[in-house]
Order: C-alpha cells, then structure tokens, then sequence
C-alpha cells in the first residue's frame, strides 16, 4: 500500500532549505515538497529547484498563500530567519498548517525527534533548538533517564565554513537558546552551551561534546548510562545516518576531591562525556557540515511523524 | 644644541588576573586578586584585566571552575583601583552580551573581545554592545601565527569597522617568530585608523623580545603579566618589559620596582607549577597550539599514562583552535584506544 502523501512547502531558499528540499527529493515518505518558496526569483536555489521539476514561488509565504497551490498544503518548513519566521507565523496562526520551524525564533516549543515529539503532535508551530541541540539533546535526555542530571553542558564545533552570515551575526542566540533547551527539554537543573567555529582546511567534521553532572550518582550505574548513550546514538542515526560516537563515553567521579564550582556547595557525584561526530549525508551541503545536515534530517523527520499523524495513523 | 623628541608611551595592560588564571587552573582567590590588583594600580599600570583565564562566562566542565564567582573578582578588584582602568575579556560563543553587560555593571571600563583570527564577524554584536554601553573596546585576533599577515588585516578591518578601539594582533600559541610579529604588527599599524595592541605568550621564549619588536612596529598596546604569569609558559613579563622599556628611554610612567617587588612576593609563590618556557611549554609554540591546552593536557596525560607533547602535536596537528579543550580528552582517548 502506497501511503498518502503529505504536501509541504519549504521557504528559504538558501543551504538549510534547499538541503532540505534534496532530502524530501531522497529521502521522503509521506512527505513530498509542494511548493519551493522564495522572494528573488534570480536566486540559485529557486532555479535549482525547478531544474529538478519542484514548483517553485518566487514571491514569499504570502504569494505562495494567493496562489491555488495553497490550498493542498498542510505542513510549511520555515527555513528563513528568526526576524521572518516571526510573520510567517503570524500569517499561518489558525489556517490548520503545521509549521516546522528551523530558525532560532522558538516561538513553538523545542522538539527533538527521538526526544520529545510525541508530546507536540498538536502544535501548530515546533521549533528545532540549534544543530547542537539537534546533536546533544538526545544524549543529555537518555543519560537523564538513568540518573538525574543536575548541570548539562555542550560544546559544538562547527567548520567556518558552514556557518552562514545569520548565525555569525548572532553567535550569542546559538549559546543561549541551546542552554534553555538544554533545561526546557532536558529537565537539567543548569545547561550550558559553547560554540567554536574551526576554519581548519579541508574543514572539519562537526563534532558535539556533552558534558553530564550526576550529583550522586550510585557506583556501578556505568555500564547502565553506556547502553543508553548508545542506543540513543543508534536512534539518531536512524535519521541523521553519520551521528555516530566519536570515543567511547568517558567517566570521571568527583569524589576526592569532590567538584567544586564557584558559588556553591562541593558537589560528590559522576561526571559523564560523551564525544559525537555528525558527518553530513552530503544532500546538497558537503559531508563536513554535519551541523545542517542535522537540522534538515531532523526537520523531515519531524515533518514525517506529523504526516502520519495527520493521516491518523500512528506508529506502532 | 639638539633636542630629541621624547619616545612615545605605550599602554600598558596586565593580564595577571586573567590569563594568569589559566597558570592556576583558575584559582586565585579574591584576596589573592585585589593584594595583585592593589600593587598594580599603585605601581600605575594603565589597564587591568579580570576574567576567568577564558573570559566572561568560563566557569565550566570544559575550561575549569574558578575558585570565586566571576563577579566577586571583578567588583572585588574595580573598588580598589583608583589609577588603573578595569578591563574583562570576552570570547563569543562562551561569553554572551549579558555577560558582558553584568561585567560591566560591575565596574569594567574597557571590553576585550576575542575570536580566532578568522572569525572576527562573530564579534559584531559584542564590540557595538560595548561601544554602545560607552566601554573602551579592545578586540583579540587569535592564534594570529595561524594566517598570513594580508589575511589578518582583513580580520582586523572588519573590527575597526564595527567600532572597535584597538585591535590586537595576538600570538596564543606563542608560535609568532620575530620577523612574522613586526610584519603582522606593522601591516595593521599602516592600514588601520584605530590603536594596535599585541599580546603574546613566552613558549619559544620571545614573550619579551616581540613585544618590544610590536612597540617598535607601532603598537600602542601593550599586555604583559607579573612573572608572565598566564597560560603555556606564560605571557611576556611586564616587569621585564618594563625594565626593558626604560632601557631604551621610553617612559612608561610605570614604577619598576613596585612591579618587580609584586611579581616575586605576591604573584611568584602562587604558582603550583613553575611558569616556564619547559618541554610541554616549548612544544605549545613549537606545534602552534593555544597556550591555556597546556595544564589540560598535562592532566590528560597523566590519568592516561600519555606523554603531553604527544597530545599537544596531534592538537596542533589537527588544527584546534582556541576554545576546543573538550578535545584534548577525545585526542587522550584517542591515543588510549589506539
């Protein structure tokens, strides 16, 4: 049986939209991209995009809306900028469209795929944190399920080169929407996130490391945190195929000395890191931008679920 | 009868207090800081910086956790300068612009923000905060031994324009010979409007030496430490800079003495380990790897029964910039499970 497709449209036509649309091209399901959204008609990714046959607007979210196209949409994936996003989502509030949103503009509640996208079936916006939440997100939560995390924090180092304008421009959104994610979806007492941009060449894989506190931790719950760090990256890989370990997962008991950190009590407990890599599958951006890759993989997947549960079905 | 033009004065801008952090792996207390801070300002140093040894919001798993809260320190040192302006350091993508502000509200004058040397855009949103915020603002361009001197002063035309104050040509890695200084250092001076500062480490043991080679090229900032106190084999030392200075006629209306006198009675028996161009320090400016790796991977190597010089070159090897100390275990684990 052929499932019914789901019909989206992409706005934003730079790398993150146009990756995207070569994903839903590749690897889609139920969803199949609709409409192909932009505002300059010149642009390289509007003329890509109808080279391979996809319909293509050239005059926004509200043009897209004027044209009969509309009607057969039921999911937008909002690859623009936070400033933009912000409109969109006034212009879409009760017309019944799902929005995916890829911009750090948060305005739906962050959802992570393997982590928390069941409960959010039924908002009309969703927000994908950050690529390095999209990355370490999982990892915290699957540590968390074994033993309280009281302090979470990530590094994510990302090639030079697959950081665009938007996110040079406010590298500070990245460190600060990523640590609330952190504690929002994680339920971590206190995250933090660091970002470095390396311009070695040829550049570097995107690399992701997650730093867990366990105050408390009983000896021996080791090997428990191991499975499930692992299975996690396995559940990941699922959508984002080059998610893998970098190292084995590092333990370091705060014991004697106990941490001591400024400002409070020390602290006895179990330090865990995690060491990801994310290799880019290559869709449209190269395999060192694995920080997009993992946006886009994640949004189609969340896009995907929504399908199947618009469709009123629901894995089993 | 002849008369001489009298030689100009530099700035002079201590980093005992920040970078001198990384040499204690962030363990000055409060009293340490303001007994340092006091002998500074007394001694008329122009500019003093406090932070953790990596800036504003470095407390963390990855960096190390100083011994106070970063507020202490700073509101600790800005109530007993009265000649010294008080300056933090800011690397975006840790510190963010709220940071920046508390920082400020706290007593501090003068804003230094740092990125890799090709990552001045990151910058922006921090250097016109600051300005707008009515701070001095200083901008680092890092590891700046890692880019040919056209390419920096390109980074460096990005900050002047978005209002920087001075930007520096900084040697992290303290891997800058002294021909490659005076070039970086000269080009800036030539093309940019603004001030030129330079910041170095001592690991090839030209922490003195190419600071006098940058005044001389023409900056007017210069940073230096007590007894070098800072990471990798420490930064150059400002009372040695400052005896050398004078030397050469220039006044730095600094006191020589009360410097010297600092650096040995209050900043030397501080130090846990020697502040030293050693083997592991050498090998920092050899390889071309961020000073502050130095005492990280010495741990690593130690819990894994590693040699440090082998992870500081595979570091230096695989191009690690400032900031990436969660690489210094992946390169350890690396070499365990290999």
């Amino acid at each position: 049986m052929v499932s019914q497709r789901c019909n989206a449209a992409i706005i934003g036509t730079g790398n993150i939209g146009t990756d995207l649309l070569m994903k839903t091209l590749r690897r889609g399901g139920r969803v199949h991209c609709a409409a192909f959204v932009g505002v300059d008609p010149a642009s390289d990714g509007l003329r890509r995009a109808a080279a391979l046959g996809v319909d293509v607007f050239a005059e926004g979210l509200q043009g897209l809306m004027r044209t009969p196209a509309w009607e057969n949409i039921a999911l937008v994936f909002d690859a623009t900028s936070a400033k933009a996003h912000v409109e969109h989502d006034a212009m879409l509030r009760g017309s019944g469209r799902r929005l995916i949103d890829l911009t750090p503009a948060a305005i739906g509640p962050y959802v992570v795929p393997v982590v928390n996208l069941d409960e959010h079936l039924d908002a009309p916006n969703v927000n994908l944190v950050t690529c390095g939440g999209q990355a370490t997100l999982p990892i915290l939560y699957a540590i968390s399920r074994v033993q309280p995390v009281q302090s979470g924090e990530i590094v994510a180092s990302i090639a030079s080169k697959s950081a665009g304008p938007g996110t040079r421009a406010n590298i500070d959104e990245f460190t600060r929407t990523t640590g609330r994610a952190l504690e929002q979806v994680c339920g971590v007492e206190e995250g933090k996130a660091i970002i470095i941009l390396n311009p070695a060449d040829p550049p570097l894989l995107m690399r992701d490391t997650v730093h867990a506190f366990l105050p408390d931790a009983p000896t021996g719950c080791e090997p428990d945190i191991e499975h499930a760090v692992r299975a996690m990256v396995a559940q990941v890989a699922r959508y984002v195929p080059g998610y893998r370990l970098a190292q084995r997962p590092y333990f370091l008991w705060h014991r004697d000395p106990p941490l001591r950190r400024p400002g409070k009590p020390p602290a006895v407990g179990l330090q865990v890191s995690v060491f990801l890599e994310v290799e880019g599958s290559g869709d449209y951006l190269p395999p060192y931008a694995g920080n997009l890759d993992i946006m886009t993989a994640a949004a189609l997947a969340v896009g995907e679920r929504l399908a199947s549960h618009l469709a009123g079905e629901e894995p089993t | 009868m002849t008369t001489t033009t009298p030689l100009r004065r530099p700035l002079l801008q201590d980093v005992t207090l920040r970078d001198g952090m990384h040499a204690i792996a962030h363990q000055y207390s409060v009293e340490d800081m303001v007994r340092i801070a006091r002998a500074l300002d007394r001694a008329k140093v122009d500019l003093i910086e406090v932070s953790h040894g990596d800036g504003l919001a470095g407390n963390s798993f990855t960096y190390g956790f100083s011994a106070a809260p970063e507020l202490a320190y700073i509101e600790a040192v800005a109530e007993v300068l009265t000649h010294a302006r008080l300056a933090a350091l800011l690397l975006p993508g840790i510190g963010t612009v709220e940071d920046l502000k508390d920082a400020q509200r706290a007593g501090v004058r003068t804003l230094r923000v740092a990125t890799h040397c090709t990552e001045a855009d990151i910058a922006k949103q921090h250097v016109e905060m600051g300005r707008s915020l009515g701070m001095d603002v200083a901008c680092f361009l890092m590891m700046a031994h890692q880019i040919p001197t056209l390419a920096l002063l390109e980074q460096a035309q990005k900050l002047a324009d978005y209002g920087a104050h001075c930007v520096y040509v900084t040697d992290s890695a303290g891997a800058l010979l002294m021909h490659e200084t005076t070039e970086r250092v000269r080009a800036l001076v030539e093309h940019l409007p603004c001030e030129i500062g330079f910041h170095n480490h001592n690991n090839l043991g030209l922490g003195v030496a190419n600071t006098v080679l940058a005044y001389e090229a023409g900056a007017s900032r210069l940073d230096g430490s007590l007894a070098g106190m800072g990471a990798g084999a420490g930064n150059c030392a400002l009372e040695v800079l400052v005896g050398v200075l004078h030397r050469m006629g220039i006044d730095t209306g600094a006191d020589l003495y009360a410097l010297a006198d600092a650096a040995d009675q209050l900043v030397r028996p501080l130090q846990q380990r020697p502040v030293q161009t050693d083997g592991n320090a050498l090998m920092l400016g050899y390889a071309g790897v961020y000073s502050s790796f130095l005492l990280h991977a010495e741990r690593a190597a130690a819990h894994f029964g590693l040699d440090a010089r082998d992870i500081l070159v595979e570091l230096g090897r695989r191009r690690m910039v400032g900031g990436q100390e969660d690489m210094i275990y992946d390169v350890a684990l690396s070499m365990t499970d290999a």
